[in-house]
């Protein structure tokens, strides 16, 4: 029963401004892993996670989705995909539920329900009034981090997710990533963090050479 | 499996449209600042011209369609700014829906936002500055489409100078060219009618405009975004 | 842009057809090393047809009947003006093979001839200016011809400032190459509708800038400055295209060859 693996990623290499930030990453991810990419400040992580969802293009190498290219699959890649960046994407103006609508409105999962609990279960229940702007940075996290809990997406692309987070919210996160990859999902994140979870791989990202698993 | 694929599309459109209309919705007193703006520089005309009503008459359509042209450029800087800033137009570049369809969604918000209050409140000024009646209907209807044009192409300065600080002086710069024809051919259908002729014609040139930049501008913002915004 | 890419990519040359002669041309250093051989060459042309269509227009060819000697100004008014325009096309083609294949040499094409074509248009109006004086008796008329030259030389500015907005090369390249071909699509369109406004508004008097038919002892100087004047154009590309590949390719050894003298290892 080989099958592809979920996400690959063959020699691949970023330059920018002529000077290049790393190359010859390879890695693959299966379901159920978690892959923890590793690096110095400045090394490319974040470079990295953004050339995995394609709003970045690499100068060499490939990424592939259950064997096909990006180019070639891009909708159903997009859409088995969640990206959770640096900024939380968190609208000042609105509420932590108005947000929440809007970053699910196109998920098939999205309902008064589901986006009540998931802000339940992040611990904002009772801020659903309030708009963001009165909120900590902790808290805007937070509700970037309850639109995991209503993703159908199998891969989970998150960029520091441990920030501004408190120790409740720490192994709240930890947990919710040991159960989408027992789910069958995969997740890549960079942080710093050490992390207590089974299938943890790492992947740590040399500044301009070639990276080790 | 094309039901939920279509829906999907679709509420790409839907779902930004709503949002920004929401935004705008919460942040009324900015949002109303191109409109205040397009009344107050109104009282400059006379001030700065002449208070005579036959002097006022030749030039009143042209200066409202200046000030609307205006007071348009300056709110085009905010739309794409503020989610650039908190990440959400990160989040607008990987949706699987294509790009060119939120981008419509944020600029039709937009052009309800600004564009429809400005030709709503035109004919208030048209009577400030003396508008001979013949050119009243041809006013709001030249500004309704005209004003969807400017926001249009606005779009696509705004795309191009997202990334930048200070990036609104350099978009009016940008995009000042593209304008000039929106702006004779708006000025030329109210001048017509206030002129006896006909301004039908005009009115269908700027339609035509509209036209294309619905069909164009969103494209060209989307391939915009996607070299700028990745930074 | 990667799906039209993609699209376009199948019917477009590419590395394994018979068009290698097409990836060359986007090799900086090959671009470099074959415009110093042609450079002497071109330039020595653009001097002597320039020199040659100077002399015969300014002294040779005949008075005007209505314009007297003033009427001369058009030997440098109008191949100004027509390279302008070519010339914003010129950039513009330069961006969108730059976009579509993305080929460095293309963008540093693009990038030298925007300040080039924004001095010619400039030079355009300011020679417009001078024949008006005499002509009309002022320096500043707003008819079609001038009115569209002024939008054109805002178009330039535009993609100049939006170049050098960005702290990124690559970033500010594509961003003006998209600016560029937004422009050209505009170009059309804006020429058409300035021509139109000014129909609307002119008093029935003659065309102010026609050219009506010229007599061919006029026409044929003009024909030598035209050509002089792209040969001129070439020269001034190719030298801007050169100054930018070496500030560009500073760190490669070839350019550390040439610029210090001995092979660099």
């Amino acid at each position: 029963m080989s099958q592809a693996p979920l996400l690959s990623v063959e020699n691949l290499a970023f330059e920018r401004d002529d000077s290049c930030l790393f190359s010859g990453v390879n890695f693959s991810v299966d379901p159920g892993d978690v892959l923890q990419i590793e690096g110095a400040n400045g090394s490319g992580k974040t470079t990295l996670l953004r050339l995995l969802t394609g709003s970045l293009q690499p100068s060499a190498g490939n990424i592939s989705y259950l064997g096909q290219a990006l180019s070639a699959c891009r909708y159903d890649y997009l859409s088995d995909m969640l990206y959770i960046g640096h900024q939380p994407a968190v609208k000042l103006n609105l509420s932590a539920e108005e947000n929440l609508r809007w970053m699910v409105a196109t998920s098939a999962q999205s309902n008064d329900t589901s986006i009540a609990n998931a802000l339940t279960q992040v611990g904002l229940a009772g801020y659903s009034d309030i708009p963001c702007y009165a909120l900590s940075a902790g808290q805007h996290r937070r509700v970037a981090l309850a639109r995991l809990l209503i993703s159908e997406a199998r891969l989970w692309y998150l960029d520091e997710p441990f920030t501004s987070i408190d120790k409740q919210g720490v192994a709240f996160l930890q947990s919710c990533l040991q159960q989408h990859v027992a789910d069958g999902g995969a997740v890549i994140l960079s942080t710093h963090q050490d992390l207590a979870l089974t299938g943890l791989r790492k992947y740590k990202l040399m500044p301009h050479a070639e990276a080790v698993v | 499996m094309s039901s939920p694929a279509a829906r999907k599309i679709n509420s790409g459109f839907t779902a930004w449209l709503r949002r920004d209309l929401l935004l705008a919705y919460r942040r009324r007193g900015e949002v109303a600042s191109p409109v205040v703006f397009f009344i107050m520089v109104s009282t400059l005309i006379p001030l700065g011209l002449t208070p005579e009503a036959a002097q006022l008459e030749k030039v009143a359509a042209g200066m409202i369609w200046i000030m609307a042209l205006l007071a348009t450029l300056l709110s085009v800087d905010g739309l794409f700014s503020s989610d650039y800033q908190d990440g959400s137009l990160e989040q607008m570049l990987i949706t699987p829906q294509l790009l060119p369809l939120p981008i419509l969604g944020k600029v039709t918000a937009h052009w309800l936002t600004t564009g429809l209050p400005l030709t709503l409140v035109s004919p208030l000024l048209g009577l400030m500055l003396s508008l001979p009646d013949a050119g009243y209907l041809p006013l709001i209807c030249s500004l309704a489409l005209g004003t969807a044009c400017l926001s249009l192409v606005g779009a696509v300065g705004a795309a191009l100078t997202v990334s930048l600080r200070k990036g609104g002086l350099l978009l009016s710069l940008l995009v000042m060219p593209l304008y000039m024809p929106v702006i004779i051919f708006g000025t030329a259908t109210v001048n017509s009618a206030v002129d006896g002729l006909n301004w039908l014609p005009p009115l269908a040139i700027l339609g035509a405009l509209f036209a294309a930049s619905v069909a164009l501008c969103p494209l060209a913002a989307a391939g915009a975004l996607r070299v700028t915004a990745s930074n | 842009m990667s799906w039209l890419s993609k699209w376009l990519s199948k019917w477009l040359p590419n590395e394994s057809s018979n068009w290698q002669w097409f990836y060359r041309l986007g090799s900086p250093r090959w671009f470099y090393l074959r415009s110093g051989q042609w450079l002497p060459w071109l330039s020595l042309a653009a001097l002597l047809v320039l020199a040659t269509g100077l002399v015969w227009g300014l002294a040779f060819a005949p008075e005007d009947a209505k314009q007297g000697n003033s009427f001369r100004i058009i030997y440098l008014h109008v191949p100004v003006s027509f390279l302008a325009l070519a010339g914003y096309y010129i950039m513009a083609i330069a961006g969108a093979v730059g976009l579509i294949w993305k080929m460095k040499l293309s963008y540093m094409v693009m990038k030298s001839a925007a300040p080039i074509g924004a001095v010619l248009t400039f030079l355009a109006l300011f020679t417009g200016a001078v024949w008006g004086k005499p002509t009309w008796g002022t320096y500043w008329v707003w008819d079609a011809r001038i009115t569209s030259m002024l939008i054109l030389l805002f178009l330039y500015l535009g993609v100049l400032a939006l170049q050098y907005a960005f702290h990124s090369n690559e970033a500010g390249n594509k961003a003006s190459a998209i600016l560029a071909l937004v422009g050209t699509v505009n170009i059309p369109i804006i020429y058409k509708s300035v021509d139109w406004w000014y129909t609307l508004h002119q008093p029935a008097t003659i065309k102010l800038t026609s050219a009506p038919s010229m007599h061919p002892d006029m026409f044929q100087p003009l024909l030598v400055m035209i050509l002089g004047f792209y040969c001129f154009y070439v020269v001034a590309l190719f030298l801007f295209t050169r100054a930018e590949i070496l500030r560009r390719e500073r760190k490669t050894a070839w350019v550390k060859e040439l610029v210090l003298g001995e092979p660099q290892s």
